[in-house]
């Protein structure tokens, strides 16, 4: 008897080593894309600074880039402030309603509520952001209306409410998916001490998965940043360096949406307004997504 | 789930002497837990409510001008005549070259990181870099993808306002979804099944074809599914690629330029005249009618081939 | 009279710094079954994956010494692994079905080193089948899905997967510790009818069914081949204290 273990270099042995490179190729395909967007960002982000100084940028209380000739003013703040307005009254409604779901859903509800409530959640993460806006614009403002008469039509109210919606169940399912992660016995061992529901809830299992609700508030709050129909819909195209949010603003999202689609020419001064913009959005939700990986890394308590 | 804890399991106090736990106390505390798993509730229901009011306000403004004329007729600037035509006819050629370049490149990664781990320090290094690249790429602000595709596509590889420039942006855009899914896919696959398979002298790469992306499948394709669903529902981006608002045509090639569902529906969304938030508001319902036939495939899918 | 089909010379093996396997030599011969016994990592079942570089998959491990079937060194450059375990098949501790039909999962072996025809696979799968002592149970739903048998037709089918290619040697890393008694001598009886045809190591955790099944025992302790000889020399009359130790349950 005997056995033969050698083989001539046949195509499968070719093959599997072209399928190595290739699969790496496609795999890199992601990093050109981020290296593309950077590079992108930042070419006509510097040619834009070539014209505009730095410190305008960022002083300049008014920013009105799509007007003519020496009206042209480029202050990011307005547009700043925009946004931040809109993403705080966002999290005031997101966040408590988010995470009372999270703790509701981890510790409180039945599996048959369960079994209702998470898809009709991942419905509502799945319906897109034009109908959310066509939400606020047609059924939130007019409803305010009756409460606030002084409400513009277009205001950061209402898009900060229904971005606020929209980012719910962000902040619901990924805050329970950390509470779900705290082991049983923990929560055992609280209620053999004889604790109530709620004090299991709020003094176990909440500290025990406090990373994971934070890096889902960052997460959340970010997506509200860098969240594009609503604003541009329901919140108004009028730079504003205030808090007032009855009045209508703009976000640095909106106006990236109404610089492009306006009819501005390749080489003018606005058209890199838009890099300007776009990389400030950038890198703001990029240290918030670096932030919120921080934290779940970092204070992530180990279980097994 | 504290499974195992079904109901308050606060246990009355048992001692009779002692005087310092008095069981008003632990009275109050039960009510209070009760009283907050009433608040909770309510506070989760928020969301359904939402999601009702949302989908009645819709349905009644939007079902008295659906009709088959809105779904095979162009936009116009006559409510009654205007119709959806164009928009689903793009978003339809824009998911077709999107589904496929997004599976194949996003299976592709998925099977580089998960199968193939590379053990020297550089190409360690760079699995490491990809992953990371890819968390971080799936957090980018869709606007940002529709500055690169703008740039990108549009412009420096001169493919114009086309069909094609905005598939590529989405393709771009719902690629680190479907690594995601894959991965998670692939990563559920028993370790068992591999070893087996190369036990009896398959390649690794016979064993990925036949054993390993057979078993991930499933998973695969329920995450590719609402992968896709996000691109069909996708507006910014394409708004900064140029696609426009308002056009009599259907593409008939990929160079064509196009126009999509949410873009027409922003655009009626922006006309001050009422009948167009109608008209917006029917263009909506067409849109959820896809998304969610696609979620409950992909939920079909998934309770179908779930393994115990 | 028998031929010499494994023979294992001065053979060492690290997980990095760690030393897994100590200078283990002895021979193998040829349509026997050979029992690896000895106490949870002692590297019995290190040693059965270096036979069909099982251990190849796992990083930074290396191997020193050379380790011969039929006379080729198996660590060879220009031995192809796929068709190093094509001959030296392995059976696992846990049934591993794939999850597809009974006749898939036998007939995958035959497919994936290039045999397409329907006739010759279908009997390729009736003669597994029959040597798993299979069939009887099987041959009437053959469609089924793999994962429906019970845990001990579940191993047997691994079994006759495994004999599907038509391996020289097989390889059982505990195969019945997952199973119930009787599916255990019915696995037992197997191994008598299997080793008229094929060479067998098998790894157990259980000294009686070493002692049932096997023709050679060799004692691992430590990452060391503390003894190897005949099954009953090695049972009834140790040589070493250490064996004497363990096969009378004072350790391990």
């Amino acid at each position: 008897m005997n056995a033969q273990f050698r083989k001539p270099p046949s195509w499968r042995n070719v093959l599997e080593k072209g399928v190595v490179v290739g699969l790496a190729c496609c795999a890199l395909i992601s990093v050109f894309t981020t290296l593309a967007i950077l590079i992108t960002l930042f070419v006509e982000t510097t040619s834009f600074f070539n014209e505009i100084p730095l410190f305008h940028f960022f002083t300049e209380t008014e920013w009105t880039a799509l007007f003519s000739g020496d009206q042209q003013k480029f202050g990011i703040l307005p547009l700043i402030i925009g946004t931040c307005l809109v993403t705080l009254i966002a999290a005031a409604i997101a966040i408590p309603i988010g995470l009372t779901s999270a703790i509701y859903l981890s510790e409180f509800a039945h599996d048959r509520i369960r079994r209702i409530i998470k898809p009709i959640l991942e419905v509502l993460a799945g319906i897109p952001t034009i109908v959310y806006g066509f939400f606020a614009v047609t059924l939130v403002t007019p409803t305010l209306k009756n409460f606030i008469p002084s409400l513009e039509t277009f205001n950061a109210l209402s898009a900060g409410i229904v971005v606020g919606i929209m980012i719910i169940p962000m902040i619901a399912s990924l805050s329970e998916d950390a509470m779900m992660s705290v082991p049983n016995r923990i929560r055992e061992a609280a209620y053999g001490l004889g604790s109530t529901r709620l004090e299991v809830a709020l003094r176990v299992v909440l500290p025990a998965a406090i990373s994971g609700i934070i890096a889902s508030f960052v997460l959340a709050l970010s997506r509200a940043i860098g969240e594009t129909m609503i604003v541009t819909i329901a919140a108004g195209a009028t730079p504003h360096l205030s808090f007032d949010p009855t009045v209508s603003i703009q976000t640095m999202t909106a106006y990236i949406v109404q610089a492009a689609t306006g009819d501005i020419s390749y080489e003018s001064i606005a058209y890199k307004s838009i890099y300007a913009v776009g990389i400030t959005l950038f890198c703001m939700t990029f240290l918030m997504n670096i932030f919120a990986e921080f934290i779940s890394r970092r204070f992530r308590e180990e279980y097994e | 789930m504290p499974e195992s804890a079904t109901k308050e399991q606060t246990i009355p106090v048992l001692s009779t002497d002692s005087k310092t736990s008095s069981s008003s106390n632990v009275k109050y505390r039960r009510m209070k837990s009760k009283l907050a798993h009433l608040l909770f509730l309510l506070s989760t229901w928020m969301g359904v409510v939402v999601l009702a009011v949302l989908l009645i306000d819709i349905a009644r403004r939007g079902l008295p001008w659906l009709s088959l004329d809105f779904l095979d007729s162009f936009a116009s600037r006559i409510p009654e005549r205007a119709g959806l035509k164009a928009g689903i006819w793009g978003s339809i050629w824009m998911i077709l070259i999107t589904a496929p370049l997004a599976f194949i490149i996003g299976v592709a990664t998925a099977v580089f990181l998960e199968e193939y781990r590379l053990n020297s320090k550089w190409g360690g290094r760079i699995q490491r870099l990809i992953q990371l690249n890819i968390n971080n790429l799936a957090g980018v602000p869709s606007i940002v993808f529709g500055i690169l595709g703008l740039t990108l596509f549009v412009r420096q590889i001169n493919l114009g306002k086309s069909v094609l420039a905005g598939a590529l942006t989405m393709t771009l855009l719902i690629l680190p979804i479907i690594v995601v899914a894959a991965r998670e896919a692939i990563a559920s696959v028993p370790q068992s099944l591999r070893l087996a398979s190369m036990a009896m002298g398959a390649t690794r790469l016979q064993t990925i074809w036949r054993v390993v992306l057979p078993y991930a499948f499933p998973g695969i394709l329920t995450g590719t599914i609402l992968a896709l669903s996000r691109a069909i529902g996708e507006t910014a981006p394409l708004i900064m690629i140029g696609a426009v608002t308002f056009l009599a045509f259907t593409p008939s090639s990929v160079m064509d330029m196009f126009t999509v569902m949410p873009i027409q529906i922003y655009n009626w969304t922006s006309q001050p005249k009422e009948e167009f938030a109608n008209l917006a508001a029917a263009g909506i319902i067409v849109l959820l009618f896809v998304l969610l036939s696609m979620n409950a495939l992909a939920i079909f899918l998934r309770n179908k081939f779930r393994r115990s | 009279m028998q031929q010499v089909a494994i023979s294992i010379e001065s053979c060492s093996l690290y997980y990095g710094e760690k030393q897994a396997l100590n200078d283990i030599t002895f021979e193998i011969q040829e349509k026997s079954v050979t029992a690896l016994i000895g106490p949870s990592g002692c590297g019995k079942s290190t040693f059965l994956r270096t036979l069909n570089r099982m251990n190849d998959l796992i990083p930074d491990v290396t191997l020193t010494g050379k380790i011969k079937i039929y006379d080729q060194d198996i660590y060879d450059k220009t031995v192809d692994v796929e068709m190093l375990r094509k001959e030296v098949g392995m059976v696992f501790q846990a049934p591993n079905p794939f999850p597809k039909s009974i006749y898939e999962n036998v007939a995958y072996g035959p497919r994936i080193h290039g045999i397409t025809k329907k006739s010759e696979l279908d009997e390729i799968v009736e003669t597994s089948l029959r040597q798993a002592a299979l069939w009887d149970e099987v041959k009437d739903r053959l469609k089924d899905r793999a994962t429906g048998l019970s845990g001990g037709q579940q191993q047997r089918l691994c079994i006759a997967r495994t004999l599907a290619v038509k391996p020289k040697v097989l390889l059982m890393d505990e195969p019945t510790s997952a199973l119930d008694p009787i599916s255990t001598s019915k696995i037992e009886e197997l191994l008598q009818e299997l080793k008229r045809h094929y060479t067998i190591v098998i790894v157990t955790h259980n000294m009686q069914q070493a002692g049932r099944v096997s023709d050679q025992t060799a004692f691992f302790l430590n990452g060391n081949l503390v003894e190897f000889d005949n099954t009953k020399q090695l049972f009834s009359n140790p040589q070493k204290k250490e064996t004497e130790d363990y096969i009378t349950g004072r350790f391990g």
